[in-house]
């Protein structure tokens, strides 16, 4: 549409200055209790602190302060009119009221105006229930209105943000909220407000889509009904909603998230806040994805009958894999299980120690190259982990990116790199696939000839890097999968060992690989890989648990197919036996995020059909084939996972690798992968489209519509607003 | 329900009833008088290509030069204002990316100024933009009058209309700060106060025959003077000493 397609990102300009905050701490009083605060904090925070509760619109704790809904009026001493508390930092000794007869008439006058342009239509609001504007008219608003206006109110048109975002503009109360989460968070600096003044309203003025990973944020930021989430859109209403705290799958980053479900339908994916890991965001594929959960199903299992699938009873579908097993005359190595990237924790631990009985040693992973061993060696943790871990991103002053798009692997991740990109002076250096990763960086080179160079200390970056402070490596999940993986891992692992000074401290470990599937990192951790022998033995026998990224081709023609996964995606149509598990939303289990923090995901609705949890399926089969394992519920099963490594179960923590383990597992690395050639070949980003990386996704309609509109750039998934003619206006 | 009761019992034969109005009642809505997004239209794209002439480069960069170089987006006002003097008197959307791109800026940041101040106008306008003031002194003064004079001698456009020949645009302004010479009107950078209605016409025939009056009071004072003479400093001020007692003297 537009022409103007200029990257601003590469231009090193950075448009958000801060102060840096001061350590000291300032004494005030607020509603007669002392308070004690941070100096530089808003006045609005120490009112919280002293558990004063201030009703807000424009203020967001992690957004920068317009100060612009005058909603927080308090009244301070010796101050001659009542201040608005998010835009006046608490000063110390001063004293605060936030419930005097004076802070109620300011607030509700400021209700009333704010009312005065906005629609009567709570009963038709998507808002309904969840909107701050209701609640707080309900304790601020009059019970009649005073504005007659014959003109009428204020009318805006509704902008076209895209398939998942839903604009209903005349709600708008221009607390810009969505403007600021745009620009500094998810850096989609297009949108704006025009016409600043009686007519101010928000929009790109071009038409435009807003193009962001993160977009869908912007509609729990909205205080009002202006923005709402067009897939959810007259779907439910929040008090119908069971909410079920879980986490996501849908990267590695085991985003916190709430999922809202009503009877056995999930409804919406929300964020819950957890400052360690996603702050308070999650990206669109996590929000938007979950009615890919109501697609494609498998809800019985199914046994392949000639060239079709016959549904089957469980009992039928567990015999016709023994017997599977058996026929296939599949022994040791021959018997092959391959992790895909929705398995938990706990069917990961059962499946392997169920194939550990079986007497094979052949764990396979579900990518490119996933039966040979990994690259990296995974016997000490901080080879694989985000040691740095994600908060800690921030306080980094130099980054690299290896043969990684952040942006798409990890998109909240993505988000503190663009906000300390911001805020402070970090540079960015990226080698691989050049991409819009919605900050500045040096482009090094695509390969790993461009990674040597950087190693060898050429380059303007190379030099920012050796006098950082805290430099920080982040090393893609696709680099392994690479066929300079080797060669990459061992240059690294030198350069890592060369420069421990800065890049592994007690205090700070500055190399740390970032996973881009959820169960990767469980996989790792217990020992869900093949041994190198296993690796080069043809399989007879495969189990795929939930692993839909497999090469068709290189599964033997003979061999038995098992297939366990919630999806009918590709995995499935590979199978001879189909077992139906259950989604993660339906399914209590353990994740383990690219830092190896471990969460507990809760089951928000009943898996469908006649499918179960997936470790259950497990346990039953191992009945079934002869070596029953020896759990039968789920806390058996976590002791086991304890046996095997106590960070399974310690949860929502994450634990450091000491300096000399992690100099020791790079030492490994450096000598496991010696002699590894270079050729030189260009790392390819592994996320292609972003909306579409998994079976949920691929079979989630919103998705679909993303790809259409955000991918390929047609117009798909569009109201018709804002395409009719102008003639009312010009 | 009451109008249903009154109704005869056989309806005309007149095929539909018209539809009685049963309209569910509505809060009417107030639009704004310009339009804040951007519509592509045939004259307005941003397909439609816009560059600084060697001159007003020249300009632009002396003019970034006022500014520290991490705040060059400072002079995005003057920069708009060179750009739309460089487009005949309007900011199109090739400007407003033009600018934005001249300063390294997104171009939301220019489309927020642009659309703020309205003496950057977002669509074109006619060789002589004619600009009313309408405000209390104006208006006090005849304003009206003159603007009603200046749209019957333009061929009976309305305030915002250009004429038909695209000589002229005519919009109502507020204050000029021109309030001591009321009426005025403002036609491109030059002032024409002290207006009366043919004293206007005068101006517009002049415009139109493409030359340019003078431009000041149209009346016979020099500037903001007192029309009716000079009631103080008439005489010649007087020298040292004048008034002071004898000693001084």
């Amino acid at each position: 549409m537009c022409a103007v397609t200029w990257d601003f990102c590469g231009l090193g300009r950075r448009g958000i200055s801060a102060t840096a905050p001061r350590q000291a701490d300032i004494t005030l009083t607020v509603d007669g209790k002392e308070v004690t605060v941070p100096q530089g904090s808003a006045l609005i925070q120490a009112c919280e602190a002293a558990g004063s509760p201030i009703p807000r619109f424009c203020y967001h704790d992690r957004l920068a302060i317009a100060g612009n809904c005058r909603m927080c009026l308090v009244e301070v001493e010796r101050s001659p009119k009542p201040v608005a508390s998010c835009a006046m930092p608490a000063m110390p000794g001063s004293k605060v009221w936030t419930n005097s007869p004076l802070v109620h008439e300011a607030r509700e006058g400021v209700m009333e105006f704010l009312l005065s342009n906005h629609p009567l239509d709570c009963p038709i609001c998507d808002q309904g229930g969840e909107c701050d504007l209701q609640d707080q008219s309900m304790r601020y608003g009059a019970d009649r209105t005073r504005f007659h206006e014959i003109v009428g109110k204020r009318a805006v048109e509704d902008k076209d943000l895209g398939p998942l975002v839903k604009t209903s503009m005349n709600r708008c109360i221009q607390c810009t909220r969505c403007i600021r989460f745009a620009n500094e968070v998810a850096g989609v600096e297009e949108l704006g407000s025009t016409g600043r003044g009686n007519d101010l309203q928000i929009g790109m003025y071009v038409e435009k889509t807003m193009n962001s990973e993160l977009s869908g944020n912007v509609v729990d930021l909205c205080p009002v009904g202006a923005l709402t989430s067009k897939p959810y859109a007259f779907h439910a209403r929040p008090w119908e909603l069971k909410h079920t705290e879980s986490i996501d799958v849908m990267d590695a980053l085991g985003s916190n998230i709430r999922v809202d479900s009503r009877g056995v339908q999930v409804m919406r994916v929300q964020p819950r806040t957890n400052d360690d890991v996603n702050e308070e965001w999650i990206s669109d594929k996590t929000r938007y994805a979950y009615d890919g959960l109501r697609f494609q199903r498998l809800t019985t299992p199914l046994v392949k009958q000639g060239d079709r699938f016959v549904p089957a009873g469980w009992e039928d579908a567990l015999i016709a894999v023994a017997d599977g097993l058996k026929a296939s005359g599949a022994t040791g190595d021959e018997i092959q299980a391959v992790a895909g990237h929705f398995a938990d924790t706990e069917s990961l631990v059962a499946l392997k120690d169920f194939v550990n009985r079986l007497g094979s040693d052949n764990l396979a992973l579900d990518q490119v190259g996933g039966t040979a061993p990994p690259v990296a060696n995974v016997d000490v943790r901080s080879n694989y982990l985000f040691n740095t871990t994600i908060p800690a991103v921030e306080d980094a002053d130099v980054i690299l990116l290896v043969g990684t798009n952040p942006r798409h692997e990890a998109a909240v991740l993505n988000s503190r790199i663009r906000k300390s990109w911001l805020h402070t002076g970090l540079e960015v250096g990226l080698v691989g696939e050049r991409v819009d990763t919605a900050y500045g960086y040096e482009f090094l080179g695509t390969d790993a000839k461009a990674l040597a160079d950087f190693i060898a200390g050429k380059g303007e970056f190379a030099k920012k890097f050796q006098a950082a402070k805290k430099p920080l490596i982040i090393v893609g999940s696709a680099v392994g999968e690479h066929v300079d993986g080797a060669g990459v891992y061992n240059a690294l692992a030198k350069f890592v060992e060369k420069n421990k000074k800065t890049l592994v401290t007690p205090e700070w470990n500055g190399f740390s690989v970032l996973q881009r599937v959820a169960s990767r990192t469980a996989a790792y951790d217990i020992g869900f890989v093949p041994s190198k022998k296993a690796s080069t033995t043809k399989p007879k026998f495969i189990y795929l648990l939930n692993a839909d990224e497999v090469d068709p081709k290189s599964i033997p023609k003979d061999a038995f197919v098992v297939y366990q996964g919630h999806h009918g995606d590709l995995g499935a149509q590979l199978a001879d036996v189909v077992l139906p598990g259950a989604a993660y939303t339906e399914k209590g289990t353990t994740w383990v995020n690219t830092e190896g923090r471990a969460q507990l995901g809760r089951a928000a609705v009943p898996p469908p059909g006649a499918s179960r949890e997936d470790w259950k399926i497990i346990r039953a089969l191992s009945e079934v084939a002869g070596s029953p394992l020896p759990y039968d519920d789920v806390l058996t099963l976590r002791d086991r996972m304890w046996e095997i490594s106590p960070s399974l179960v310690r949860y929502d923590i994450t634990e450091r690798t000491s300096t000399e383990l992690a100099l020791a597992g790079l030492k490994a690395l450096a000598e496991r992968t010696a002699g590894a050639k270079v050729t030189g070949a260009t790392f390819q980003k592994p996320i292609a489209n972003f909306y579409q990386t998994d079976p949920i996704s691929r079979a989630s309609v919103t998705m679909a519509q993303c790809t259409r509109s955000f991918v390929q750039g047609e117009n798909y998934g569009f109201s018709e607003i804002g395409k009719g003619s102008e003639a009312a206006y010009a | 329900m009451f109008a249903a009761a009154r109704l005869p019992k056989r309806l005309p034969n007149v095929g539909r009833v018209p539809a009685v109005a049963r309209t569910i009642s509505t809060t009417p809505c107030r639009r704004s008088d310009a339009l804040f997004v951007h519509r592509d239209t045939p004259y307005n794209n941003p397909k439609i290509p816009f560059q600084f002439s060697a001159e007003n480069v020249k300009r632009a960069d002396e003019i970034i030069s006022h500014y520290p170089p991490q705040y060059k987006k400072a002079a995005v006002i003057p920069l708009l204002d060179l750009a739309q003097r460089q487009n005949k008197g309007w900011t199109s959307i090739s400007v407003m990316n033009y600018v934005a791109k001249y300063l390294e800026m997104p171009p939301m940041r220019v489309y927020e100024v642009a659309t703020f101040y309205t003496m950057f106008n977002r669509e074109p306008i006619g060789e002589n933009f004619v600009q009313v003031c309408t405000t209390t002194p104006c208006m006090l003064n005849g304003a009206y009058e003159i603007l009603d004079t200046v749209c019957q001698h333009l061929g009976g456009i309305k305030p915002g209309e250009t004429t038909k020949d695209g000589k002229f645009t005519v919009i109502e302004v507020e204050c000029q700060g021109a309030c001591s010479n009321a009426p005025m009107l403002v036609v491109g950078d030059d002032f024409y106060e002290d207006l009366t209605p043919s004293t206007t016409k005068k101006i517009l025939d002049a415009f139109s025959k493409g030359e340019k009056p003078k431009p000041g009071p149209q009346s016979s004072r020099k500037t903001s003077e007192n029309s009716a003479g000079l009631t103080a400093l008439a005489s010649e001020p007087y020298g040292p000493g004048v008034h002071c007692v004898e000693e001084f003297r």
